[in-house]
């Protein structure tokens, strides 16, 4: 696979199939917006958006078909940037967990 | 594309036109992942803030327009969809529809920006700018909302770095357009398409994020 990466030319039926599921996804994110899910709405949004995301960075940024070095180096980003949310993020739900420290 | 190592499309410093991608993707994604930290921590401010001041971001979010903002939505993800397009001509040798489809993502790329200019004005008017002539009334039933200009100053950041990012894609798509039309790609030399494409790309990406957080999540 990554020895043919110039190579590889998305059939056009992929990219109208990935743009189909990006606009129903869209559609589906908006809709799910308007029902009160409580706590959950920010939940479902976040996973639309993750999943649209993904849809475009493996086939519109041919991440699916480049070499294994670009895949890391891709993956790399994304997976330091839950790291920074996640651990400040535990950070400031924590704070309130002892009486008396900073909030 | 077995061309023989040292054609002129491919610098001195690589072996051959495979490793010259391999060295410009990589290059741009390495760039990429700088501006995935610089989104981020705008994103980060805004978790924050939504979190310490949950009922203003909730009041202050329902004042956005949900259908403009989908409708925006919807054209940078057929913007996207022609960028992908283009490289794909690219990659065939087709110069005429790889110029066409530049220019169609210019297009939409440039309608983009302007509903979003339409959105800006608007929030002139109403005075939802934070600066001194900030003044909320909300939505009826959400009018309470003391720390709504701290919203709507991340909302001014996150989509003003987004369109700043837009306007500068679209210069790119401008000097693809002027090489294109010159003749510079081929089957065997693309690079800079590509690499244009994965900067369109991501910066669609970044609106994918956007929407939802600022128009969406507190919708309910």
């Amino acid at each position: 696979m990554s020895d043919h990466s110039e190579h590889h030319i998305v059939p056009l039926k992929v990219y109208f199939l990935v743009f189909s599921a990006l606009m129903i996804l869209l559609f589906v994110t908006v809709g799910v917006a308007m029902v009160n899910l409580g706590p959950f709405n920010i939940y479902v949004a976040m996973s639309i958006a993750i999943i649209k995301a993904v849809l475009v960075v493996l086939y519109f940024m041919h991440v699916r078909y480049s070499t294994r070095l670009t895949m890391v180096v891709a993956a790399a980003g994304f997976i330091w940037l839950v790291f920074l949310l996640g651990i400040t993020i535990l950070d400031y739900t924590s704070r309130s967990w002892i009486p008396g420290s900073y909030q | 594309m077995s061309d023989a190592a040292h054609n002129s499309l491919v610098a001195h410093q690589f072996d051959d036109a495979r490793q010259q991608q391999e060295a410009a993707t990589v290059g741009m994604w390495t760039f990429l992942i700088t501006e995935i930290m610089f989104f981020g921590g705008l994103i980060l401010a805004y978790m924050i803030y939504r979190n310490q001041f949950a009922e203003s971001f909730h009041a202050a979010s329902r004042v956005l327009d949900v259908w403009v903002g989908c409708f925006n939505t919807c054209v940078l993800l057929v913007s996207s969809l022609t960028m992908a397009l283009g490289v794909r001509a690219a990659q065939m040798g087709d110069r005429k529809k790889l110029v066409l489809f530049i220019i169609a993502t210019m297009i939409f790329g440039a309608a983009f920006l302007g509903v979003k200019a339409y959105e800006y004005a608007e929030k002139f008017e109403h005075h939802l700018v934070p600066g001194p002539t900030f003044h909320f009334h909300g939505v009826p039933g959400h009018e309470h909302a003391p720390n709504a200009e701290i919203f709507f100053s991340l909302y001014f950041a996150m989509t003003g770095v987004h369109a700043l990012h837009m306007i500068v894609g679209l210069g790119l798509m401008t000097w693809l357009l002027r090489k294109s039309i010159k003749g510079t790609f081929s089957k065997d030399y693309y690079n800079p398409v590509e690499i244009c494409g994965l900067y369109w790309h991501f910066v669609d990406i970044v609106w994918i994020f956007l929407y939802p957080l600022l128009y969406l999540i507190d919708r309910s």
